[in-house]
């Protein structure tokens, strides 16, 4: 089919010529960091800003960070944080405009600023394709999200392959990983072992290529048996996923489980705390505010991510549409796995775990799955004329 | 080579008003008013279909999607029909002649004008929904040969509560129409019809099997309607729906108005009722 | 000039009866008239006739203390008018008034009350008719109490 690509190995001793590459072609570089316990996303200057060394423990409701065991100076050894390049990307506090009254007009100024050239330094394969799914959302459909596309643009992205799976990872079931697939400038694989510490690298692209030849003393071409630990190492991560969702037809089966009494079980537990929402990389629904100054000359519209767990998301006159727990659980839930595919020819969910991790009462996703499936509605024809809109 | 930002302004056209101003308000009921507007700056551009809505943003307050309800043969101005039922609607209302309005748009699907021709068309409206519709109903009368029969049925809350009279009654003379109004609570000096909208359906003088049924009203309202509709001999191909949920961008990217997989904004307002039909049922969908 | 027994027989509310009963039911019609603003009955009264509407327009209202008299429903041509006359206790529940000159039918229920026990069959082909006028009614006036226009609903 395509011709192989050739890998590169880069020592982890020169990993900074990677990270100054990048910033002299004008890049701002954000990549993962530690602070506050967990690692996030931010601008790095220098790769000991990266998380080296350091791993994540995730359970349902349970992040914390710790030691690798090897004490290995690993800088990806991790699997993914409670933020996504959504932060970036898809804000989450834009300003649309700002105006100014004159008498009984208005004049909008337009003052927005362009975003930076940036570059995200350890995209993982699951975040590639939460990038793909927004960027169908987002300027896929019939309108272009202008604020989304001008911080697309120009996005020089290096992927990371995962060489380990957290407990809350389900990627195998939802196709999206543990090997990146997909666009991307540059895939780097850690192989990080007793007395071998290196990077092998891709190019995905013409940009990626670019910036590897501007690496070119410090890479060598990768021997078959280094390529071969590559597979090893993405197959350890496949190897080590614990959860499992079962996509075989579930657009029908949500559609058919409306009334299902699952939806009454975690609506006992689900607190609407909205923090799935806001740590799941495909999640974009936002909200807009109007400011003014005290003088009521000045006006802003501010965008901001809004969720749909909130008491008032589908309020119109007179009261809430989805008033229950219940309800926003459920229309969660059932948007993110089964509407998504009508509306945008995919799953929303790129089973990266997150909402599983950071749900304080440890909701899991693919346990409400399992357990509507289990047990469907019974089979009546009225039942099933429920199911197709 | 430093790191250096574009300095071209960003464009958020999607999401920036349209500066327009408020050319004449006109009192319909004690709590609506009709708005026309027309480009602040002179330029033409307030072309619309049928059945389309706009965001209309005051300055400093808010926004709200509105639909059109003017004529969508006169090009240079939109005219919306407003009930003030909260602080935006009731900043909207109070605009006086001269006032700029931001008007984004026109967004949506548009009621199937197109798919009537030849055929009679009924039109169902409840309360302030036939705003929505009576840029049909001037279509329909511009082009009077390239349409059967028009039926036009309205139901308001009482007497006082009733839009667009004079229209209502222009309207009734026109050949080959007919209008029949009905309020729900009638009053000592009312002659007319009392009942809800679905008695009205007896007096319609067309043929189910050619014609198209619009409506526009609650939600409760268009179950009601579109469920009688079917005894009568409407297929649920032939009857469409105008639906309505919460607004914050109109283009699809905010979420809010999401019904089931539908985006309101963008695959509607305006629905078939076929599909429609297998939602309406569930509760807090 | 059309008969009594043609616009019976030919009125859809009589649809798919046999001429017999047609013929029956003439035999206890008459054509009446009311003035604007006349009852045609009122609240309590003795049911014991039932109207088909010709032309004209009739309200249903109901008087309650301290309020001024509430208008439920109006029924226009084509419509048939009162089903106390079939059931115990045989009174009118409303008022019926005559908002403009009203032109109609007026069949005896009295008459037919008795002719419905002799025969049953005729007065299965009555209560038909009539529960499907009085589900129609209810399907309508459930409409009308959810208020759909209201605000702050």
């Amino acid at each position: 089919m395509t011709e192989k690509v050739i890998q590169y190995v880069l020592e982890d001793t020169d990993f900074q010529q990677l990270l100054d590459a990048l910033i002299k072609r004008g890049h701002q570089v954000l990549g993962p960091t530690v602070r506050d316990g967990a690692i996030v996303c931010d601008e790095l200057k220098l790769a000991a800003d990266l998380p080296v060394g350091w791993t994540d423990e995730q359970a349902a409701g349970r992040y914390r960070l710790r030691r690798r065991n090897n004490n290995d100076e690993a800088r990806f050894g991790y699997v993914v944080g409670p933020q996504s390049w959504k932060k970036y990307l898809h804000p989450a506090e834009v300003r649309l405009l700002t105006a100014e009254r004159g008498g009984q007009t208005f004049r909008i100024l337009n003052n927005e600023s362009a975003p930076p050239r940036r570059a995200f330094l350890g995209v993982r394969a699951c975040e590639l394709s939460a990038i793909a799914v927004q960027d169908r959302v987002l300027q896929g459909d019939r309108y272009r999200d202008s604020v989304y596309a001008a911080r697309r643009e120009d996005i020089f992205i290096v992927a990371v392959n995962c060489t380990q799976a957290a407990s809350t990872c389900f990627c195998t079931s939802m196709g999206t990983g543990p090997r990146v697939r997909g666009s991307y400038d540059l895939v780097l694989t850690e192989l990080a072992g007793p007395g071998k510490h290196e990077f092998v690298i891709e190019a995905g692209s013409d940009a990626g290529a670019e910036v590897l030849a501007e690496l070119a003393p410090a890479v060598s071409v990768a021997s078959a048996a280094v390529s071969q630990q590559v597979e090893a190492a993405v197959e350890r991560a496949a190897s080590q996923i614990q959860r499992h969702l079962d996509t075989s037809g579930i657009r029908d089966l949500l559609y058919a489980n409306f009334d299902h009494p699952r939806w009454d079980n975690v609506a006992q537990r689900c607190l609407t705390c909205a923090n799935c929402t806001m740590v799941c990389p495909t999640c974009f629904c936002t909200t807009v505010e109007d400011v003014s100054d005290v003088t009521g000359s000045h006006a802003e519209r501010w965008r901001s991510w809004d969720s749909c767990f909130t008491q008032n998301f589908s309020y119109i006159h007179g009261g809430s549409i989805r008033s229950s727990v219940k309800s926003r659980y459920r229309q969660w839930m059932t948007h993110k796995l089964a509407f998504w595919i009508d509306q945008f020819g995919s799953s929303g969910c790129v089973g990266c775990g997150r909402c599983i991790t950071w749900c304080p009462v440890g909701i899991d996703i693919t346990e409400e799955v399992r357990a509507i499936r289990e047990s469907p509605a019974s089979s009546s024809s009225k039942d099933s004329s429920h199911g197709n809109p | 080579m430093s790191t250096t930002a574009s300095t071209a302004p960003l464009t958020t056209d999607l999401m920036l008003p349209h500066s327009y101003l408020v050319r004449q308000v006109v009192k319909e009921t004690a709590d609506t008013f009709t708005l026309t507007l027309e480009p602040a700056n002179g330029a033409g551009g307030s072309r619309f279909h049928a059945g389309q809505f706009s965001m209309l943003w005051v300055f400093g307050v808010g926004e709200l999607p509105i639909s059109i309800s003017g004529d969508a043969a006169e090009r240079d101005r939109l005219v919306y029909t407003v009930r003030s039922v909260g602080q935006a609607t009731h900043a909207l209302v109070s605009r006086e002649v001269g006032d700029a309005v931001g008007v984004r748009g026109p967004f949506g699907t548009g009621w199937p004008v197109q798919e009537a021709e030849g055929r009679d068309v009924l039109i169902i409206s409840g309360g302030i929904g036939l705003a929505p519709l009576r840029p049909v109903i001037y279509e329909v009368l511009h082009n009077r040969e390239k349409y059967g029969r028009l039926v036009v049925l309205y139901g308001a809350r009482s007497p006082r509560d009733l839009l667009y009279r004079k229209e209502l009654a222009a309207w009734a003379r026109q050949r080959e129409t007919q209008v029949l109004v009905t309020v729900d609570y009638g009053g000592l000096s009312w002659r007319g019809h009392v009942g809800v909208v679905t008695t009205l359906f007896k007096y319609a003088r067309l043929q189910p099997e050619r014609s198209l049924a619009f409506a526009c009203g609650p939600e409760i309202m268009m179950r009601f309607v579109a469920r009688d509709l079917e005894t009568r001999g409407f297929t649920r191909e032939n009857v469409y729906l105008s639906m309505e949920r919460n607004m914050k961008c109109g283009v699809g990217f905010c979420g809010h108005c999401q019904y089931g997989p539908h985006f309101i904004c963008k695959d509607g307002p305006i629905f078939r009722y076929d599909q429609m039909r297998p939602l309406l049922e569930k509760y807090e969908l | 000039m059309e008969t009594l027994e043609r616009i019976i027989a030919e009125h859809p509310f009589f649809a798919g009866l046999e001429s017999y009963y047609t013929n029956l039911l003439t035999g206890c019609a008459s054509n009446v008239r009311f003035d604007a603003g006349t009852y045609i009955f009122k609240e309590g009264e003795e049911a014991n006739e039932f109207y088909l509407i010709r032309s004209g327009k009739v309200a249903l209202e109901i008087f309650a203390p301290q309020r001024k008299p509430i208008m439920l429903a109006t029924l226009d041509e084509g419509e048939v008018l009162g089903w106390s006359w079939l059931l115990p206790p045989y009174q009118w529940r409303l008022h019926a008034r005559a908002v403009e000159t009203v032109r109609a039918i007026a069949l005896d229920g009295k008459c037919l009350r008795t002719k419905c026990e002799q025969n049953h069959d005729l007065g299965y082909e009555m209560l038909k008719r009539f529960a499907q006028i009085m589900e129609q009614r209810l399907e309508a006036t459930r409409f009308q109490l959810l208020d759909v226009y209201a605000v702050g609903r």
